[in-house]
Order: C-alpha cells, then sequence, then structure tokens
C-alpha cells in the first residue's frame, strides 16, 4: 500500500513538475537572461489560457494545438513589449524599480482587461483524452496531467537546444553577461533581447493552453502561480534551462509526497523551504554559475 | 459713527435677503427632497476571485431596482444605486461604507458578496445602527450579535452546522449506515466554517473521521489528494471547496476511481452552469448543496419571470448564463428591503428591523422568515443529487430532473440514489 501509494505520488509529482516547468520557462528566460522582473509573466500564461479557450471553443480544435497556434502572436506581442519597456525604462537606465512597477501594471491591465472582455465566469476546454487514464500496474496515470507533462518537455527541450546551438541563443545567454562583449560579435543586444522576450512571452501560449486543461481558469487565477514560479527560476539558478525543468521537477515531487503523506496545505511550505535550504548552501541555485 | 452705521444698515439687509429667500426657497427644497431618489449603497466585488458572483448579483440587483422604479419605487421615491468595486478585497470595504454614509449620504445599505465582504462592513453599520441585509454571509453575525442584521442564503439558525446536516441525514436514513468519513476542506474561511460544521455533524452521527486534511488555494494538482482519501477507504467523502479544488476534485475521483457511498457536500462551482456543463455526465451521483434549482416544487411566484430577465441581461457579461444559484437570492434581499420599506412607511431603520424580525416575506426565492440572529429561522440548504447529466448540454439544466432535491423533507422532489456509482 504504502509503496503503491509512494511510487503514485512521484510519478504524479513528475507530471505536475513538468506543467510548472512550462510555467515558469518563460520567466527563467526574462529574469535570467535579461534582467527583467516580468512579474506579468502569469498574467500572460492566463491569457494563453482565454487564447486556448476562444479556438477550442469556435473551432474545435485540441487544446495544446490551439496554444502552438497562437505562439507567434504571442511573440510578437512580446517583442513589442521589449520596444516598449526599452523605450521607457531601460534605455534611460530606469529599469530596476520602474520596470518593476511598469510589469506589476501591466499585469493589473492584463488581468481587467480579461475581465472586461471575457467577464470573470470559470473557463474550461474539452478534449477527447480529459478524463481518460493509463494504468500500468497499479500506477494510474491521468492523460490531463501527461499531456502537459510531455507538451512541456518537448517546449523546454526546444528552447533548451534552441539557446545552447544556434547563434543568436548564444547571444541571448550573453546578453546578460556582457553587452558590449556581444556588441563586439556584431549582435544588437536590444534586438537579441526583444528576441529573448519574444520567446518568453510565446512560451506564455502553451503554457496557458496546458492550465486550461489541467483546470477551470479566470482572469486572476495567474497571481496564485507567482509565488511558486519564481521560487522555481530562482532555485533552478536563475536562466538556466535545465535548472529550471530539474527544480520545477523537484517542487512537484516534494508537493505531491506532502500532499499525499502530510497534508496538502504543507505542499507550498515545503517547497520555499527546498529554496531557503538550498540557497543558504548554494545562494546561486541549484544550477546557477558562481 | 456714519460709516459704521452704514455697515450696520448694509448687514441688515443683505441679512434680510438671506433670510427672506431662505424663507421663500425651503418648502421647495423639501418638495424637492420627497422627489428625491432612495439612495442604496453597497459594495460589490466587480473583480477579483469573486467577482463572478458579484457581477450576477448586480444584474440582478439591477432587475429589482427597474421592477421598484417601474411600479412607482419606494414610498413614492425612485430608487438610485450607489456602489463601489471592493475587487475581493476585504481591506477596502470599511472604506467604502464610510463613504457611502459619510459622502454619498445613502438612505440605505446592503452587503457586497460573500462572508470576507460582509464580516469588515459590520462595525461601520453597526455603530450607525443600520439595517444591513447581506447576501450570502456564513455565520456573519455569530460574533457581532447585532439585532439588525438580516442575512438571505438560507443556511438557517445554526449556520455552520445546518450547511452540511442534510448531508449527514441523508446519510442516517442509509441500511445499512456509513461508517466512516473522509474530510477535505479549502484553506480559506468560508470552506473551513463548512467543513467544521461538518465535523461535528459526523461525530454527531458517530463516524469515524478517517481523513481530514485542508488543501491550499494554487492546487493543480487534485490526484495525491484523491489517492490518499481513497487508501482511507471511507464510505463518505465530504469537500468544502471553490470552484478549482470542486473541479479539480470531481475530475480527479473519477480518473483514479474514488468511489466512496456518498461524495459531495459543500463544493461551490458545481451550482454554476459553465461547470456543470463541462463536467457532464461525471456529476451524476455527486450530492451537494444548493439554494435553488428548476424543480417543480421551488417555482415560486415571480422567479421564472426574473430568471428570464436575468439571462437576458447575462448574455455577453461572461458571468453564469443560467443564474440558478445566487442572482435570485441578490434580488430576493432587496425584495424584502422594499417591502419592509413600503410596510412601516418611513426610512427608519429602527422600525424596518422591527417588521423583519416578525414578517414572513414571500420572495422569489419562496417565503423567507428571519430568526433572532438574522439568518432564516428555519434552514433550506438544499440537498441535491446530479441524475441523467449528458455530456456538453447546457440547456438541459435548465428543467427540472438533473438535480433532483433530496433534502429538506418539505421540499424533497426525489429519492436518493444510494450508493454513489
Amino acid at each position: 500500500m504504502f509503496l503503491d501509494l509512494f511510487l503514485n505520488a512521484v510519478v504524479a509529482g513528475i507530471l505536475l513538475g513538468g506543467f510548472y516547468a512550462a510555467v515558469a520557462l518563460g520567466l527563467s528566460i526574462t529574469v535570467g537572461q535579461l534582467d527583467i522582473v516580468n512579474i506579468a509573466h502569469p498574467a500572460f500564461v492566463i491569457v494563453g489560457s482565454y487564447t486556448t479557450y476562444i479556438i477550442n471553443e469556435s473551432l474545435g480544435l485540441d487544446p495544446i494545438l490551439a496554444g502552438v497556434l497562437a505562439t507567434p502572436v504571442f511573440f510578437v506581442g512580446g517583442v513589442l513589449l521589449y520596444r516598449f519597456y526599452y523605450v521607457s525604462f531601460e534605455r534611460t537606465g530606469q529599469e530596476s524599480l520602474s520596470g518593476l512597477a511598469f510589469f506589476f501594471g501591466v499585469m493589473f491591465i492584463v488581468e481587467v482587461v480579461l475581465i472586461m472582455v471575457y467577464g470573470v465566469d470559470y473557463r474550461l476546454v474539452e478534449a477527447e483524452y480529459i478524463g481518460k487514464t493509463i494504468q500500468f500496474g497499479f500506477i494510474i496515470i491521468p492523460i490531463r496531467m501527461l499531456a502537459p507533462f510531455l507538451m512541456a518537455s518537448v517546449m523546454t527541450l526546444g528552447v533548451y537546444l534552441y539557446l545552447s546551438r544556434t547563434f543568436n541563443g548564444r547571444a541571448i545567454l550573453a546578453v546578460s553577461q556582457d553587452r558590449l562583449a556581444l556588441q563586439l560579435m556584431g549582435a544588437d543586444p536590444v534586438k537579441i533581447k526583444q528576441l529573448a522576450l519574444g520567446i518568453a512571452v510565446a512560451t506564455a501560449a502553451v503554457a496557458g493552453s496546458l492550465l486550461i486543461i489541467i483546470g477551470p481558469v479566470e482572469p486572476s487565477v495567474g497571481r496564485l502561480y507567482i509565488g511558486r514560479v519564481f521560487a522555481i527560476v530562482i532555485l533552478g539558478g536563475m536562466g538556466s534551462i535545465g535548472g529550471t525543468m530539474t527544480a520545477a521537477l523537484m517542487i512537484g515531487v516534494v508537493e505531491s509526497l506532502v500532499a499525499t503523506f502530510y497534508g496538502p496545505s504543507w505542499a507550498p511550505a515545503v517547497g520555499f523551504i527546498i529554496l531557503l535550504v538550498t540557497l543558504a548552501i548554494r545562494p546561486q541555485g541549484l544550477f546557477g554559475r558562481a | 459713527m456714519t460709516r459704521v452705521n452704514k455697515v450696520d444698515i448694509r448687514t441688515w439687509v443683505l441679512s434680510g435677503i438671506l433670510m427672506a429667500s431662505i424663507a421663500i426657497w425651503s418648502p421647495l427644497s423639501s418638495a424637492a427632497r420627497a422627489a428625491e431618489p432612495i439612495k442604496i449603497g453597497f459594495s460589490m466585488a466587480l473583480t477579483g476571485g469573486l467577482a463572478g458572483a458579484g457581477k450576477a448579483a448586480l444584474i440582478a440587483m439591477e432587475i429589482w431596482r427597474e421592477d421598484t422604479n417601474k411600479a412607482g419605487g419606494l414610498l413614492g421615491r425612485q430608487i438610485e444605486f450607489v456602489y463601489y468595486d471592493d475587487a475581493t478585497s476585504p481591506a477596502k470595504v470599511p472604506g467604502i461604507y464610510t463613504k457611502l454614509l459619510n459622502i454619498d449620504k445613502v438612505d440605505l445599505v446592503v452587503s457586497s458578496y460573500g462572508t470576507n465582504e460582509i464580516a469588515p462592513a459590520m462595525p461601520i453599520i453597526m455603530r450607525k445602527k443600520l439595517v444591513f441585509l447581506s447576501l450570502f454571509g456564513l455565520a456573519v453575525n455569530d460574533k457581532f450579535n447585532y439585532d439588525r442584521y438580516f442575512q438571505i442564503m438560507p443556511s438557517g439558525p445554526v449556520p455552520k452546522d445546518d450547511w452540511s446536516r442534510g448531508f449527514f441525514e441523508i446519510a442516517s436514513a442509509q441500511n445499512p449506515k456509513p461508517k466512516s468519513i473522509a474530510l477535505l476542506s479549502a484553506d480559506a474561511e468560508f470552506a473551513r466554517n463548512a467543513v467544521a460544521g461538518a465535523r461535528r455533524n459526523a461525530k454527531k452521527m458517530g463516524l469515524k473521521i478517517v481523513y481530514d486534511k485542508t488543501y491550499p488555494p494554487g492546487t493543480a494538482d487534485f490526484s495525491p489528494i484523491v489517492r490518499a482519501i481513497k487508501a482511507t477507504a471511507p464510505d463518505m467523502v465530504y469537500v468544502g471547496s471553490y470552484p478549482p479544488g470542486s473541479v479539480g476534485m470531481v475530475k480527479s475521483a473519477n480518473e483514479l476511481g474514488l468511489k466512496p457511498k456518498m461524495f459531495g457536500g459543500g463544493m461551490v462551482g458545481l451550482q454554476f452552469a459553465s461547470i456543470q456543463k463541462n463536467l457532464g455526465p461525471l456529476l451524476n451521483g455527486i450530492i451537494n448543496y444548493d439554494f435553488w434549482v428548476p424543480e417543480p416544487n421551488l417555482n415560486f411566484p415571480g422567479v421564472k419571470a426574473f430568471l428570464k430577465k436575468y439571462q437576458e441581461k447575462a448574455k455577453g457579461k461572461g458571468v453564469d448564463p443560467l443564474g440558478h444559484y445566487l442572482p435570485p437570492f441578490a434580488y430576493a434581499y432587496l425584495q424584502i428591503l422594499g417591502t419592509a420599506v413600503e410596510a412601516v412607511g418611513s426610512l427608519d431603520q429602527g422600525k424596518i428591523a422591527e417588521h423583519m424580525h416578525k414578517t414572513t416575506y414571500n420572495t422569489v426565492v419562496g417565503p423567507v422568515k428571519f430568526g433572532s440572529n438574522g439568518e432564516w429561522a428555519k434552514t433550506r440548504v438544499l440537498m441535491v443529487q446530479f441524475r441523467d447529466v449528458k455530456p456538453n448540454d447546457l440547456s438541459q439544466f435548465e428543467g427540472p430532473g438533473k438535480r433532483i432535491i433530496l433534502y429538506p423533507k418539505e421540499w424533497k422532489s426525489g429519492n436518493v440514489v444510494y450508493p454513489y456509482k
């Protein structure tokens, strides 16, 4: 019985962690590579959920496919957002505190616009696989959790390969470390940063589609994820994609184990305790560079 | 000397003119005041977590205002609303009521939606000795003991316990009786209160509590919780949850095969049309609380006409399209206030309160009689069981037959299907 519960909790935690990674991925890029504390990221994820809902409801497309189809629009949105942020704050060197306030403002505006346009009713999506399960012996896996995990893994791997294997990707990794060196290599830091924010916001489209597959969404639900995703990004070592994935899986598994054996209310607290302990031992996070 | 006299004369003349103009204008102004609208002030959750309910409530309240104004208003005066969005933030509520009373000078006040938004207004309302009709507060007056507080949700005289009484009375009537129960509650005021009552009712019934935990807001995956509950093999599962948790629990329980003999209780969200449509047949067999359902014996005068108007106005506003849960009660609490004001013939708060204590009001949600603590004198928290729900069809919930009333006995519309399958 214990083994049954334990293994099921670990599997559930890995699946949940995959979903957390999808939400945290965009934030990992903005905070880690761009030094932009994009507190509005969970709000963009909710926009992703609504976009998925609209496509699913009107065209009947699969929610994940809907999320993927929305990525180009989100990418352009991210590029424009960076343009605005650069002109208003970064160019004049006011990015630290004013930038944070700016993204706070963006978060509220996004929420209010969603409320005004779509109201505050809970939204859910339909898909053939929601409610179905796969069973391996005593391990039961709901596809509602498995599908988001697989998509999150594919997306994280894609972003990881892009950042480590392409010129632009490496430029993104370099931009937060040494702008001048990057310029000397013939890359425009502003263009690189706007590309990076575009990618980060695009991941929110997919993360949003995963969120609405798992459960119902309303405009302010994104706020509930702010603490957790920041914890994952910091725990993973800011900007490390592999670190973000590992930290997300860790938090997912720990939360799931605590919820199963101790009590669901303690799950987030234990996640944060792990963060504090890790930071005490390794201030740069699990995979961060010292 | 002459100069002083001149000033004196001028002052006298000016004050004379002023006095005369006051004398001429005052009858006019009091006549104007009589025609002035009666202002009803309130704070409402129009953004934030409870906005879904708050916006729907506002639509219902506006329908009452239109109906009443069309019929000539109250005391021959038209009704005007003065309201502010409290953004589902309890901290904003005291400020809003202070402004309503001291700056907007409203004549009557009613509450925002929900326990957390009602309680913060109480000290201000009590200081001014105003009648306070509240919309869906659970046991708010337990601590205040305010004799001018009246609450429209039909929880009953002992709100915390009455809330789940039906669930346990249905269980007691089964043969053999269930022996064990798992309790799960969202980590928030309302759900904790509801489950505290359920815990007392469970102990009274002699049930063994095999699981008793809370879950935090923002829980995405309920499968660890469902597995832990399943491992304790309870006969009954009572859940006090908010919409995301309710959906998560129902889906996970179905996925992982959690099959107690009774499942449900205090799950908020299963009353909302969009969630009902999405969960579809997964709801079948669940026994959960409700306040009004379209069963023939709850067809009170005016409720169908009201719902028709509501459903028309709700289109495109992103609120519950059917509006069975909260809107009729948001209409009814103003209906009671209006009836009381007309009956006493003035805005005298003491007389209005007195009338409310002794009268049974006929409203769109049925006859309402308040007890001494301002709650309904007798509980009418319905326990309904979902039956024959088909996938992906919103219109099936408009009519009877999908939510069968099992409790209270006097409103029963069918028998329980037990055990839950």
